[in-house]
């Protein structure tokens, strides 16, 4: 049967693999070796799920939206990952990756984050088991998303930002890089999300995994099956995509959604949408899609959401992309900020705006009354504030 | 027929390597520093095709690249600055670059490109011996490029063996865990890290980068090795001094 997971060289169909500098290669090589075998030890996922119950607060309920379903005529169910301890996804991963850490002996970690989200999550790990955490900022996000540095503050990491290149996301993961080469031994690299080289991209999407596991048992209980018709996430790096497709990536009935962030519009200049946008490339180790010029120059993305404001994607989906199993829906800004707002009046519920690029699929796409539609809400809209404010004028 | 790199690697003496950033200071110095750098007695040099996001390399380095992205350089027009190279310089000419953007050029054409206008071998950092030994070798070697791999303190005396195997030039050894940029000295573990590569008696010679700046870290690097490499500790003259005194400054190093 034809699969869309990682074969063994870490690649999903063209793209994937370690492009990595020689540098990387006793560490990334340590962690391909190991985190299967690591993952599969009773130990290890007895602590894993221990902590994710116990400690980030799952399972996360599946949400029937009946004022949402009402008016769009379907069946929408809401994946509450932002009811998650640190208020998104990302958590499920650097627990994850933090006990893999540990079981490799490592005694310090390193971060990327562009919004801070990751940053924090990856905090609040090393604050729990009591190991050094150092996260690597954009010296421009470390502006713009001010209460995030001080949560990374209080939760004792190390904020460095990064000042080369553009000063973003990019740039910010560049630097935890050149970190990871200049510390080989002790060091362990959290990155956060389905990007980078093999082993990576399919860790991360197994520890993420755990999104579309519970889908499937609290859709059987709920409507008696396992499979919606379609489940819809939105794709910057694409982690919290990854987790939500995982289990049914494989399952042809299961229609796959990715949306990504137009930004102002694909053909403005100003937009953040990989699949439209990207030609094939190598990006932070990885063979994927990515924004750069003619000349191969990567270049910077735009969204309004910090999240969905990378350049490249990962390579699960941009095989995803590529051989037809996923539609790619591109919002913009605009719409998001709209379908976000609906979201707060209809349910109750303020969604982080990645999520919103999500919610905004009903102005895309219609879906007869039967279908049954899962929606990922990554995170909460808590951190958003301040655009929510600025944008509405609040 | 033997390529210029392994020729000169064939001579009885200490190869002296130094790295540029083509388009750096100025977008049109690449000519003029290549033929400075001959004049002035280097053996070998590396011309570095800026990439936007230089994972490898230190601040000096990364700050060139970004200088000469913004003066106008790419692809194309270094290899239109390449033209006529050969017509006054005969020593080899190596392009150190990352790999996505020689993949949006097309590999075969840039090979070929880098053959017609005398380049003699490649370095990429970010292009890992098992991609190339599977999908690139045949290009290079149809066009007579020598790759170079790195090896690190971190590298298995297993796996430099299998570099050793595949490498028809040298071997670029990277003097110390980190990124690139000049260092005042080596210490044990390059000591320790020098001799038990010597004891492996490999069959390519060794170059060391990474780190090399002065005439003190040049001896010591080429003390057990073939030769040297200077990188950031040149850009940081190009920096201060501009394309004057390239004589100068090689002199401090031998």
């Amino acid at each position: 049967m034809k699969s869309y997971h990682a074969d063994e060289h870490g690649y999903y169909g063209d793209f994937g693999g370690a492009y990595i500098p020689e540098m990387l290669y006793p560490n990334v090589e340590e962690l391909r070796t190991q985190y299967l075998k690591i993952m599969n030890e009773p130990s290890f996922k007895e602590e894993f799920e221990q902590l994710l119950k116990d400690y980030v607060g799952r399972p996360t309920p599946l949400y029937y939206a009946a004022r949402l379903s009402e008016k769009y005529n379907t069946k929408v169910y809401l994946k509450r990952e932002d009811l998650n301890h640190t208020g998104a996804h990302k958590v499920n991963n650097t627990i994850g990756q933090i006990l893999m850490a540990k079981k490799l002996g490592k005694n310090r970690i390193i971060a990327e984050t562009g919004a801070g989200q990751h940053g924090v999550a990856t905090a609040t790990v090393c604050a729990l088991m009591g190991i050094e955490c150092i996260v690597y900022m954009g010296e421009i996000d470390i502006k713009r998303q001010a209460p995030n540095v001080a949560r990374m503050k209080m939760l004792g990491a190390t904020v460095i930002p990064a000042t080369s290149g553009s000063k973003t996301l990019k740039d910010a993961t560049n630097e935890a890089i050149r970190d990871w080469i200049n510390n080989p031994v002790d060091t362990h690299y959290i990155i956060g999300s389905v990007v980078g080289p093999h082993p990576y991209p399919d860790m991360v999407a197994k520890f993420q995994s755990i999104i579309s596991e519970e889908i499937k048992w609290q859709l059987l209980e709920k409507e008696g099956k396992e499979n919606p018709d379609y489940v819809i996430a939105c794709v910057g790096g694409g982690s919290n995509a990854a987790g939500a497709f995982y289990h049914y990536l494989d399952q042809s009935e299961v229609g796959i959604i990715a949306v990504e962030a137009a930004g102002k519009g694909i053909d403005t200049g100003e937009s953040a949408a990989t699949s439209a946008l990207g030609k094939e490339g190598i990006i932070h180790g990885s063979k994927t899609l990515l924004m750069q010029t003619t000349d191969g120059q990567i270049t910077e993305p735009y969204s309004i959401s910090a999240g969905l404001d990378y350049p490249g994607v990962g390579p699960l989906h941009a095989h995803l992309f590529k051989s037809g199993r996923a539609d790619f829906v591109s919002i913009t800004d605009a719409d998001a900020m709209a379908a976000g707002l609906e979201l707060c009046k209809l349910e109750g519920i303020i969604p982080a705006i990645e999520s919103s690029h999500a919610l905004a699929i009903f102005d895309k796409k219609q879906f007869k009354s039967d279908d049954i539609v899962v929606i990922n809400l990554s995170g909460r809209g808590d951190k958003d504030l301040n655009t929510y404010i600025e944008y509405f004028n609040l | 027929m033997m390529n210029r790199i392994q020729q000169k690697l064939q001579e009885d003496k200490k190869i002296l390597s130094i790295y540029f950033t083509a388009g750096y200071p100025a977008i049109n110095d690449t000519a003029q520093i290549i033929q400075d750098l001959e004049k002035n007695g280097v053996d070998m040099i590396e011309i570095g095709l800026p990439f936007s996001d230089p994972l490898a390399d230190g601040p000096t380095i990364q700050a060139s690249s970004t200088q000469a992205l913004q003066n106008g350089m790419t692809t194309q027009l270094l290899f239109e600055q390449l033209k006529d190279i050969r017509k006054t310089v005969q020593i080899p000419l190596i392009i150190m670059g990352y790999f996505n953007p020689m993949m949006q050029y097309g590999i075969d054409a840039f090979c070929k490109k880098c053959a017609e206008v005398g380049i003699d071998g490649l370095i990429i950092p970010d292009l890992p011996v098992k991609e190339y030994h599977l999908h690139y070798q045949q290009i290079f070697e149809k066009y007579g490029l020598i790759n170079t791999f790195l090896i690190t303190p971190q590298t298995s005396d297993e796996r430099i063996r299998f570099i050793d195997s595949i490498s028809d030039g040298f071997i670029y050894m990277v003097s110390s865990a980190s990124t690139t940029g000049a260092q005042n000295s080596f210490g044990d573990v390059q000591t320790t890290y020098f001799n038990r590569i010597k004891a492996m008696e490999l069959k390519a010679p060794q170059i060391v980068g990474f780190g090399i700046s002065n005439a003190a870290t040049f001896n010591q690097a080429t003390a057990t090795t073939k030769g040297a490499i200077i990188g950031s500790a040149f850009v940081k003259h190009l920096t201060n001094e501009g394309i004057k005194g390239i004589g100068e400054f090689i002199q401090t190093i031998r």
